[in-house]
């Protein structure tokens, strides 16, 4: 955690330099007449921010924020498995939208997650996957008229027959 | 008596049959619609507002504003039960009702919530009615300088009475506030900080894509891997007896923050471009500065669920008074009211009041009526609500993540926000990891906008001088409160150094 908290905070400082330096492709300073400039507010505000970073910096050379005291790793193997199957779920789940469509996407993530990583039965878990995407669908396509990313052209008939039921 | 006369008669309009079914079903879609993650009253208001055209202009507006109403609500659903604001307007909600649910407690926050929008609601409709000519007089006299200082001293609450780490506080805010100012310059229009020069910053970075990321995502990676997956899901016992053992205990220890939220919740309501946001993060930092046992917020405490959703519901009804007064919309959503209003050939402005009086006091009238609907039927679907939280989590979670992604879409009919959400949620999860207060981004990222262009504004108008901020007889107090809370982390150091010296 020790090493993780000042390699962040030099991240983010570096981040705040970058941040400084686009906005300093507008006029930064005070203009007569007109105000300050279009890149005064995020270029201050981002060195506050580069600020802030040399603070924590100070505080965690004084070890007095927790992360600072602590010898524990950033995460333990587990926690890194975790956000493996969890967080690359979700990845994959975004990544499967445009390809087999929201619903279709969401369908597979919802088994995935049910099925593999909940151990939940094979029943319990086709259900979700097969009524949170209808339920979805006549929500949001029927009663809100949002309509959601339908994939690639090989899933238009199905949604060609679900458009017809509800308009 | 004109006043009561008036109002009685607008009430006996709203609870004509077609009005009152109007009323009855607008709160129900407005609760669920507000409850979910990525809808908010805009939404709702801005596509039922083509089936208004089917009753008469009072009907209609009564309908819009019993949705307005149901969906302020239903904001506090989601933040209680899923941890996920769907709205700006609750994201300080989250602060106790999510420890609240985590605690088994789940009941008492949402009763506790319920209980406060409706005083703040009433609060705020009854200062509606006796000083709406008055306050909109008020509101007028809010120019640049002093919308900036409001915004200043929201800011001001974070840092001055957080307990976080003050360096990281004041950078999340000030992330919060850069992220808002990506896309293009508000006043010259040039395109600014468009980040790797990808052109999907053009159009800057919406509160929900931040916000969505942050408690949908990184929120719950955050829970599954402190919990290594096993999360015990709360089992709440929901009986009549136990919600009014709840109603009891919300009233008790709620009532504090109840009043402070509908007080300045309505006054910050009816500040033009001020809204609910400002007004519901301000209750909640005055209602922890007054508390005797500060130390409780944030981490369950029922006054930090009434002080926010009272303020919300009293500035919803507040932002409605600068529409009907001065034509001056308060809230995206009284925006679309006002275009409505428009369509339905009425002119909004100070002449409504004479030249309308039926519509206008209809509408006051079912402000009251929508109000008391809202409650019962939030009520109602409480048990509902606290059965989602019966669920096992590993059915809860990936319903979480989807309703995330599929709301965050909604909102934003973008892909790219998609990715970016899913970028924010992991950086929120490893921030959270080194204890970076997030909830100040979020809310800066809405304020931003607001804070922006009115300090420029200022600064134009005295010349690049910033004496403007002290030398106005309403921005000065509120700049100079902001700048204590501020540097009350300063102060209290300095102090204790100087009790250290004598000690030694």
């Amino acid at each position: 955690m020790r090493i993780g908290e000042i390699v962040t905070a030099g991240v983010l400082a570096l981040f705040s330099l970058y941040l400084m330096w686009k906005s300093a492709e507008l006029p930064v300073g005070y203009i007569a007449g007109t105000g300050p400039g279009g890149g005064a507010w995020p270029f201050w505000l981002s060195g506050i921010m580069l600020v802030c970073c040399g603070c924590i910096a100070f505080n965690w050379w004084r070890r007095t924020s927790p992360p600072s005291q602590s010898e524990e790793p950033v995460l333990s193997p587990s926690g890194w498995r975790m956000l493996l199957f969890v967080g690359g779920g979700i990845v994959g789940f975004v990544a499967l939208i445009e390809v087999i469509s929201m619903y279709g996407a969401l369908a597979v993530f919802l088994f995935y997650y049910t099925r593999f990583l909940g151990r939940h039965s094979l029943a319990l878990s086709l259900s979700l996957a097969l009524i949170a995407p209808v339920t979805l669908f006549f929500f949001f396509e029927g009663a809100m008229r949002i309509s959601m990313p339908t994939g690639m052209p090989f899933t238009d008939p199905v949604f060609n027959v679900l458009y017809e039921l509800i308009y | 008596m004109d006043v009561l006369h008036l109002l009685s008669d607008g009430m006996l309009l709203a609870l004509q049959p077609l009005n009152l079914l109007l009323i009855l079903i607008g709160v129900s879609v407005g609760l669920f619609i507000g409850a979910m993650p990525g809808l908010g009253s805009v939404n709702g208001v801005a596509i039922l507002l083509p089936i208004t055209f089917l009753v008469p202009p009072t009907g209609a507006i009564i309908f819009l504003a019993a949705i307005y109403y149901g969906a302020m609500y239903g904001g506090a659903i989601s933040s209680i039960t899923l941890g996920i604001p769907g709205a700006s307007t609750a994201v300080a909600t989250t602060f106790d009702g999510r420890p609240l649910a985590r605690q088994g407690r789940a009941s008492l926050a949402l009763v506790t919530a319920a209980l406060a929008s409706f005083v703040g609601g009433t609060i705020a409709n009854v200062l509606f009615t006796l000083f709406a000519p008055l306050l909109a007089g008020v509101a007028l006299s809010f120019g640049p300088p002093e919308i900036f200082a409001l915004m200043l001293l929201a800011f001001a609450t974070f840092v001055g009475l957080g307990g976080d780490d003050i360096p990281k506080t004041i950078f999340s805010i000030c992330f919060g506030l850069v992220i808002g100012a990506i896309g293009f310059d508000q006043i010259s229009g040039a395109p600014r900080l468009v980040l790797f020069d990808m052109s999907e910053f053009l159009k800057g970075i919406g509160f929900l894509v931040l916000a969505i990321g942050v408690y949908g995502i990184g929120e719950m990676l955050w829970t599954i891997e402190q919990t290594r997956g096993e999360v015990e899901t709360t089992n709440p016992k929901m009986t009549m007896r136990g919600m009014a053992a709840d109603a009891k205990e919300a009233t008790k220890r709620g009532w504090k923050g109840s009043m402070i939220g509908s007080f300045l919740g309505f006054f910050v309501g009816v500040l033009p471009a001020a809204g609910a946001t400002p007004g519901s993060l301000m209750a909640y930092g005055v209602a922890k500065m007054v508390s005797r046992k500060p130390e409780e917020y944030g981490r369950g405490t029922p006054d930090g669920v009434a002080a926010p959703e009272a303020a919300n519901n009293a500035a919803s009804t507040g932002s409605m008074l600068p529409m009907l007064t001065l034509g001056i919309p308060g809230s995206p959503t009284t925006a679309i009211l006002l275009g409505g209003m428009v369509i339905w050939g009425l002119v909004p402005g100070p002449r409504l009041f004479a030249e309308e009086t039926e519509f206008v006091w209809g509408l006051i009238g079912s402000f009251y009526v929508s109000n008391f609907a809202a409650l019962l039927i939030n009520l109602a679907f409480i048990p509902l609500f606290i059965w989602m939280l019966r669920m096992p989590f590993t059915i809860l979670a990936p319903v979480i993540f989807v309703l995330s992604i599929v709301g965050g879409y909604a909102a934003t009919r973008s892909m790219f926000d998609l990715w970016l959400m899913i970028a924010f949620g992991i950086g929120a999860f490893f921030l959270r990891r080194f204890d970076y207060p997030l909830a100040p981004a979020v809310l800066a990222i809405v304020l931003g906008p607001i804070a922006e262009p009115t300090l420029r504004q200022s600064l134009l108008l005295s010349s690049g001088d910033p004496s403007i901020f002290f030398t106005r007889p309403i921005a000065g107090p509120i700049t100079i409160v902001a700048l204590i809370l501020i540097f009350l982390p300063a102060l209290k150091l300095l102090r204790r150094i100087g009790a250290r010296k004598p000690a030694a």
